[in-house]
């Protein structure tokens, strides 16, 4: 009897259960409403009890000490049911939101690695069409004049774009050719801005095969250059120099400037920042670029750890 | 009868292309070739030309700036690679910009539109609206250039102390005393970060890192005293102005 009564208990308590975790999988309720829940359980409950009632009085109809035993026992029954089925509820709430929560979790991930990736992109992207256009106009001066020079200067503009548009896929590149296409891009400036700039890179052959991110020094350059050229009117020298320091490759580029004119607070501008920004998106430091300026001539270093 | 022009561009490519195209017009001569502002500001003071073809992008003060420092400036055609700021200003106020690089019809269309404009356009007038419109929308608004004597001398906004009204001139007043700039008070006001700078009377506009305190002055007027020492009137208006800038 004992064993009838508890199974046809325990089987409608199960079902109770299964249902309230399946009506949780589909619908969780807002933090606000769980107050209901403590309704729905309630009512389960009842109708759980209320089924059992009926099932075993028809069954045990004629036996009247179960009746009574029945009864007596409803309210510690329906109080158990109630717990049980409490327990249940309250733990597929929690699981259910935390496996929503960690859901959520790769989502926002994987949207921030989206973005990064894209930001990377662009960052790499970067090129001015001031240069594009004044590159396209010295071509044009010298197809008249020097129509050699002309072509040469074509075919460099066009491997240093043809590198731009490459090197996006492999984000990594040996120091020998990083600065193999930094030297196509100084080449054209140096055309378009005759004796006015002169350049010179200095270092170790043996630093040849450490690894920088594809295209982060002409940004650089580009900052040194234009720093340079435009804050006097004078000639002026940019050079670059590599190192190894402990596990870093270590770049230094310097070029003059005029310190009573410009504002090194907001004058390391034009290209740095996005220099800065690259890195951090890369090695999660921000001191990776540093600038001092002293007297004339402005410093710009970067460190790139090495793996 | 001949007309004399000048070119003024930092690359030497960019000179002699417009050199090349001069060449087919009989009637122009190139008085001189400028590779930067200060030797434009010269060779216009020298030549008095009739017309420049002028770069944007140069060494220490771009085009924009030379103008500014030219007493009456002659008609000018802009010649620029990529200055998207400044479209909207040439195509109100510009005689014709040419975008780089440009061939020689097109070189020729501006040159045409110059001569239709010589005889009934007030050059001076447009290129002086021109500027106006541009330092509105020029990204960065960080100096002030001024010719001092025959030198020129680039003032970094932050190290401006204050400014006063001087008839049609604007003195800034720096450490080095105060140098004559041929603005408005109106146009700086407009042109100046309100942050930073705040127009405290009628006649003056104080950057507001200078300020160390502010003193009543005679009956509902202020002074504020500056950094340097200086007193700069604060009118009726002008101190709430400051004070609620000031958070005071």
């Amino acid at each position: 009897m004992a064993i009838v009564d508890g199974a046809i208990n325990d089987a409608l308590l199960i079902f109770a259960c299964l249902l309230v975790i399946m009506m949780l999988h589909y619908y969780l309720p807002q933090k606000e409403k769980y107050f209901h829940l403590l309704t729905w359980c309630l009512l389960i409950t009842v109708i759980v009890i209320l089924i059992t009632k009926v099932i075993l009085k028809n069954i045990y109809a004629s036996n009247e000490d179960y009746i009574i035993f029945f009864n007596r026992s409803l309210w510690v029954r329906s109080s158990l049911d109630f717990l049980l089925l409490g327990c249940v509820i309250l733990i597929s709430v929690i699981w259910y939101n935390w496996q929503e929560q960690s859901e959520q979790e790769t989502r926002k991930q994987d949207a921030e690695k989206l973005s990064k990736e894209a930001e990377l992109f662009k960052l790499r992207q970067q090129l001015q069409p001031h240069f594009l256009f004044n590159s396209l106009n010295s071509i044009n001066a010298l197809i008249g004049s020097r129509p050699q020079e002309a072509r040469k200067m074509v075919q460099q503009l066009s491997d240093f774009l043809r590198g731009t548009i490459k090197k996006e896929e492999h984000q990594w590149v040996t120091l020998k050719e990083e600065l193999q296409y930094l030297q196509l891009y100084l080449d054209i400036e140096k055309v378009r801005f005759g004796h006015r700039l002169a350049t010179s890179i200095e270092y170790d052959e043996s630093l040849d095969e450490l690894k920088l991110p594809a295209l982060l020094l002409q940004p650089i350059m580009e900052n040194a250059i234009k720093f340079g050229l435009y804050d006097t009117v004078d000639e002026i020298e940019i050079s670059l120099k590599a190192v190894k320091e402990e596990n870093n490759l270590v770049i230094t580029v310097t070029n003059p400037f005029d310190p009573e004119t410009s504002t090194p607070r907001q004058g390391t501008g034009f290209g740095l920042q996005s220099v800065q920004r690259r890195l951090y998106l890369l090695f999660a430091r921000n001191d990776l670029v540093s600038t001092e300026a002293k007297e004339n001539i402005f410093t710009t270093t970067i460190k790139i750890p090495q793996a | 009868m001949s007309s004399k022009v000048i070119i003024i561009d930092d690359e030497p490519l960019a000179r002699s292309i417009v050199i090349e195209y001069i060449q087919n017009f009989p009637d122009l001569v190139v008085s001189q070739v400028c590779s930067n502002g200060y030797e434009g500001v010269k060779a216009i003071q020298q030549y008095k030309p009739d017309l420049i073809i002028l770069d944007i992008q140069m060494p220490k003060i771009n085009g924009f700036e030379m103008l500014e420092l030219i007493e009456n400036p002659p008609a000018v055609i802009f010649a620029t690679a990529f200055d998207e700021y400044a479209i909207k200003a040439f195509e109100a106020h510009a005689i014709d910009y040419l975008l780089k690089p440009f061939n020689q019809d097109r070189f020729e269309k501006a040159i045409k539109k110059w001569r239709e404009q010589k005889n009934n356009s007030n050059s001076e007038k447009q290129t002086k609206q021109l500027l106006d419109d541009v330092s509105l929308t020029a990204p960065q608004n960080q100096r002030i250039v001024i010719k001092d004597g025959s030198k020129i001398k680039i003032i970094p906004i932050q190290d401006v102390h204050y400014l006063e009204a001087a008839d049609d001139f604007v003195k800034v007043f720096t450490k080095e005393g105060y140098f004559l700039k041929n603005k408005t008070m109106g146009h700086f006001e407009q042109v100046l970060d309100p942050s930073q700078f705040v127009r405290s009377h009628r006649s003056y506009i104080i950057n507001l890192q200078q300020i160390t305190r502010i003193d009543p002055y005679e009956k509902d007027n202020h002074v504020a005293i500056l950094r340097s020492g200086a007193k700069v009137p604060v009118s009726r208006t002008g101190y709430p102005k400051l004070k609620s800038i000031l958070g005071l």
